[in-house]
């Protein structure tokens, strides 16, 4: 245990710790750029540096490990002064028009020259202008404002074992740039916008859809509906001001309708409709002989990966339309027959936690109608929270209201969509329920639940027991693919989401999600579950009149047409 | 005023002829290591005080030690050979005409760290260097003196060539690691340090072709022999690279402890035309400038610790009266500029701008607030980057602040006359 001072304040640090990890025990604040808590440590940006007295140069705090005896400061002049011109050289190069940015009062790097006081850069601004990289549906690439910290790289080669981003030149030339092209929709990008999450400033962030949604709820011809994905109503709050893990769900719903959306809508509803789909594909599978082990297919960063890197593996994936899908090919057929409207003038909203639902609502296989998208627009978590900052709402003080009717008698099982294993447990408590014919005695199936990158559980349905998984992230994903590869799978169903954490750690999310913050949002959407009087799929009584009303039973024939769908290697 | 010890059968010997290194004793100091216990081969070596030869002038036992005591079993040893600093061409030098000489010091070096395997990082544009090394690496295989079971000791080793595409700082040990291993080469964060994790992750021990070449010298007489050379903080000798304005540019090897004066003088015969000497830099475009009235200084490790320059005088550069010092540090920041990896902050645009300060100096364009700005950014440049290319980049800046302080004020109150020489 090295005994060290830090701005003369005598510390019992723990072996092994570096200056920044001492620091944040003790709550001194150190500033990070191309530090971020759950990747490596990459010492790039330099603007840690701490001052070691006896020591010449100073030393990066996220790097240095503590010695007995070290005596440190990390708000000397000189250490303000290194950080200053650090990021100063920063702002040199780098579009610094903050009023016209995405990140605007939202951004480390914003943050930082407000702490240091910079209000005149030294060094004058050499950027050199680079075109936007926009031509997807999902994310966008403003080089002009990135600081090559290398964050995005790391999260996408380490955690999701992609590797589309890398660092591309050398000396002042360097940029961060997909790897062997110009534009992400050239490479194997899934979409899943992990790099826009932490991203310290405006440089990758979603494609806004901002002004169309605006437009849209002021087109008197359009009846503007809504839905909101499981993980938006335990983050929704941290836009917000309030804290990771605060449950929104009525408050959600209420500034919705303040902000003008004719209907709001849960897509819990759609969850559980994707349990009896999916379930019941599972069960026919396993009866059928039909392909094993099965695997979920609701996380469309998850299907781009499949379709890009392991098309030997699309049979696997259940044909079951995400929640948002079903969502959406119900309300152009179903509800707008119901509402007795033009089903070209519903226009259907989704708020998710992720970049890559709206490139999954712009598929073509995504519409029912020729006319029109299943789903018109995608907001993530972040653009809804500055949609109800700019519509004037007090949303920490609004009260709380309910979802409206048909879609919106929801479940716990739906909830738990929104975090790792929760589609498994949701299937799993319907699946076990419906074959066995008696209650489960149980409902939490804890085994599933949680960080870890890839659980096991075992379910036994009538005579035999099936061994399921549950993996996140799409490195973790691609080893229970390797395994079925091989031939050594032990599963018959798998659930995979391509964003750590699940969806709740979706790249849409607020910004610098942690794998801390992760956890919080974890238990709050458990907390949701808990909560509920229904905690089935297969109790839910909507679910049910749906079936009896339209689509006759799981696997019908117009289930098929409207609530499944293919996938074809790209 | 010379004392050769790695370049005694130099000119002469035929580098191309194994035989010729084996009638001067060649490789005896290797038999002799195959008899000692690899820790007592390290602990000569730790007696003989002998400093990196490459720049950090970091014990060379240490990293042995450090090396020796790992628990992985598959172990690399890498000779840097990459020498890209403007001014330098020992290493060169040393591989051309003794090439031997270094296989010999690898081999020891191996054989007490238990490295199975070793790399010989040429820049690639050292054709020469290259193809001698080559050949000498495909006649000491053919005396088995490479490969398995090495002169029946059960010791195994192999050695293989690679060169670098010739950027700088290839020659920083991580990034040459990288190269090595394919990647493009940009440093890595420290610690783990290469004798820890380098590599392919494994342990590495690194040193420079001239330190390799020392290491026969210290096993044939003894550490403490080597240990009273020199000084005593800077053991053995060093092999100064000489040019600039001087009548006889060459590589010379000389004790430490010898006056960089009387290097110039004697061995480089002065400059060309009896013109007066305005500035030396020493070491390289990395090294500091110091004045004329300087020069009485001896070459010593420890003499630079102002600018945290451990240069040992590797080179020395010499620049007479008439040369704008201005147009010489915008050179040498061109260049480190145009070096830089870009993967920290400061150093990838720090030295944009450095080259700007300075050219408004070369323009007689600056002002005092230039000048402030230019100490400020030169200072936080040296203390903060990541690899000591970024760290060095400003020492001839910082050096000619301190020495030719009234060089910049002039430039800046006298703009019309500054822009002479
Ligand atoms: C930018 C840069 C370039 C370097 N180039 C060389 C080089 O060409 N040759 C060399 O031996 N060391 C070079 N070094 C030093 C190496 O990083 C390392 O310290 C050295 O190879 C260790 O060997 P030594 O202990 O024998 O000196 C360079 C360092 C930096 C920062
Ligand atoms: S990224 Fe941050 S610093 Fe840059 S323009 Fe946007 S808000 Fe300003
Ligand atoms: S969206 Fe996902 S896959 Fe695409 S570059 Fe970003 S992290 Fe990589
Ligand atoms: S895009 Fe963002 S995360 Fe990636 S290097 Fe640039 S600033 Fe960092
Ligand atoms: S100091 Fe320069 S060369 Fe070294 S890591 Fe930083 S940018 Fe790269």
């Amino acid at each position: 245990m090295p005994t060290i001072t830090i701005n003369n304040q005598k510390i019992e640090a723990k072996e092994g710790q570096t200056i920044l990890e001492v620091a944040k025990d003790h709550h001194i604040d150190i500033p990070t750029l191309c530090h971020f808590p759950d990747l490596d440590v990459q010492s790039d940006c330099r603007i840690c540096m701490s001052e070691i007295v006896g020591q010449k140069k100073l030393a990066p705090s996220c790097s240095t490990p503590v010695k007995e005896g070290m005596e440190i400061k990390t708000n000397s002049q000189r250490v303000y002064n290194a950080r200053k011109t650090i990021t100063e050289l920063l702002l040199s190069n780098h579009d610094t028009n903050c009023t016209a940015c995405e990140r605007n009062m939202n951004c480390e790097l914003q943050t930082l020259a407000d702490t240091l006081g910079i209000d005149e850069n030294r060094f004058e601004n050499i950027l050199e202008h680079e075109p936007i990289d926009d031509n997807n549906p999902s994310i966008t690439r403003n080089a002009d404002r990135c600081i090559k910290c290398g964050r995005c790289i790391e999260v996408c080669k380490n955690v999701q074992g992609i590797h589309v981003l890398d660092y591309m030149n050398r000396s002042h030339d360097t940029k961060v740039a997909p790897a062997h092209g110009k534009f992400l929709n050239d490479q194997v990008c899934t979409y899943c916008g992990q790099c826009a999450n932490v991203c310290p400033v405006a440089s990758i962030t979603e494609k806004s859809d901002l002004e169309k949604v605006t437009h849209a709820i002021h087109d008197e011809t359009k009846h503007v509906i809504v839905q909101t994905a499981p993980a938006t109503r335990v983050s929704l709050g941290e836009t917000l001001g309030m804290d990771s893990g605060s449950i929104v769900t009525g408050q959600m719903v209420a500034a919705l309708r303040r902000v003008g959306f004719d209907k709001v809508f849960d897509t819990d509803f759609t969850a559980d409709l994707t349990i009896m789909e999916e379930g019941h594909e599972l069960l026919s599978r396993v009866k059928e002989g039909g392909k094993l082990p099965m695997i979920t297919s609701c996380c469309p960063g998850w299907v781009n990966y499949a379709e890009q890197k392991n098309p030997d593996m699309l049979d696997h994936l259940s044909t079951a339309k995400s929640p948002q899908q079903m969502f959406g090919a119900l309300a152009k057929t179903y509800y707008a027959e119901k509402e007795h409207i033009d089903p070209n003038n519903v226009y259907v909203v989704s708020i998710m936690p992720c970049t890559a639902k709206k490139f999954e609502a712009a598929r073509e296989e995504m519409q029912v109608h020729k006319e029109t998208a299943d789903v018109d627009a995608v907001l993530t978590t972040r653009e809804l929270g500055k949609m109800i900052k700019r519509a004037g709402v007090n949303f920490k003080n609004i009260g709380e209201e309910s979802y409206d009717a048909p879609f919106g008698i929801t479940s716990g099982a739906g909830a738990i969509f929104g975090a790792t294993g929760g589609v498994m447990e949701a299937a799993l408590r319907t699946v076990s329920e419906v074959v066995n014919e008696k209650p489960l005695e149980k409902l939490d199936f804890e085994d599933i639940r949680g960080m870890e990158g890839i659980k096991e559980a075992s379910v036994t349905l009538g005579e035999n027991t099936f061994k399921v998984a549950v993996a996140h992230t799409l490195s973790n994903a691609q080893k229970v693919l390797d395994d079925i590869k091989a031939g050594v799978s032990p599963y018959a169903f798998i659930e995979v989401m391509a964003c750590p954490g699940g969806c709740i750690g979706g790249g849409g999310q607020p910004y610098t999600t942690t794998n801390a913050k992760r956890q919080e949002r974890i238990d709050a959407i458990y907390n949701v579950d808990t909560a509920m009087k229904l905690r089935k799929s297969h109790e839910n009584p909507a679910v049910n009149t749906l079936y009896e009303e339209y689509l006759s039973e799981p696997l019908s024939k117009r289930a098929h047409d409207l609530l499944h769908t293919h996938y074809k290697p790209r | 005023m010379e004392q050769k010890l790695l370049t005694k059968h130099i000119p002469g010997m035929d580098p191309m002829n194994i035989q010729a290194y084996l009638d001067v004793e060649g490789y005896q100091s290797f038999f002799k290591a195959f008899k000692t216990q690899p820790l007592d081969i390290i602990g000569d070596i730790e007696k003989s005080k002998l400093r990196g030869r490459g720049g950090a002038a970091f014990p060379v036992h240490i990293k042995m030690m450090s090396m020796a005591k790992q628990k992985e079993t598959t172990r690399y040893i890498i000779c840097n050979a990459d020498e890209g600093e403007p001014g330098n061409f020992k290493d060169r030098y040393l591989m051309e005409n003794n090439p031997h000489q270094l296989l010999e010091g690898m081999l020891i070096a191996a054989y007490a760290t238990r490295a199975n395997k070793g790399y010989i990082y040429i820049r690639g544009e050292f054709d020469t260097p290259i193809k001698i090394m080559h050949e000498a690496i495909r006649q000491a295989k053919a005396h088995g003196l490479l490969g398995t079971n090495i002169q029946g000791s059960g010791f195994d080793f192999d050695l293989e060539i690679r060169s670098g595409a010739g950027s700088y700082v290839c020659g920083e040990e991580f990034a040459l690691i990288e190269s090595i291993e394919g990647k493009s080469g940009r440093t890595r964060v420290k610690p783990p340090f290469p004798t820890d994790v380098g590599l392919f992750g494994k342990p590495t021990l690194i040193n420079n072709v001239e330190t390799f070449s020392n290491l026969p010298w210290i096993l044939a007489m003894g550490g403490e022999a080597f240990a009273s050379i020199g000084t005593e903080s800077s053991t053995g000798t060093k092999l100064v690279s000489v040019s600039g304005n001087v009548k006889h540019p060459g590589v010379y090897e000389v004790p430490f402890g010898v006056p960089i004066r009387d290097v110039i003088d004697t061995l480089g015969g002065g400059t060309q035309n009896a013109q007066k000497i305005g500035m030396v830099q020493l070491s390289g475009a990395s090294g500091p400038i110091i004045p004329e009235y300087m020069l009485d200084l001896t070459i010593d490790f420890d003499r630079f610790e102002d600018f945290d320059s451990k240069t040992g005088a590797g080179a020395i550069i010499v620049m007479d009266d008439q040369k704008d010092m201005f147009n010489i540090l915008k050179r040498i920041s061109d260049f480190f500029e145009h070096e830089s990896c870009g993967k920290c902050t400061p150093c990838r645009e720090g030295n944009v701008h450095m080259s700007k300060l300075l050219n408004k100096f070369l323009q007689s364009d600056a002002t005092e607030k230039d000048l402030m700005n230019l100490e400020s950014l030169s200072r936080v440049m040296h203390q903060t980057s990541l690899c000591g290319l970024g760290q060095s980049a400003p020492t001839a800046v910082l050096s000619t602040l301190k020495y030719f302080r009234d060089t910049y004020f002039d430039r800046i109150e006298h703009p019309q006359e500054g822009g002479l020489a």
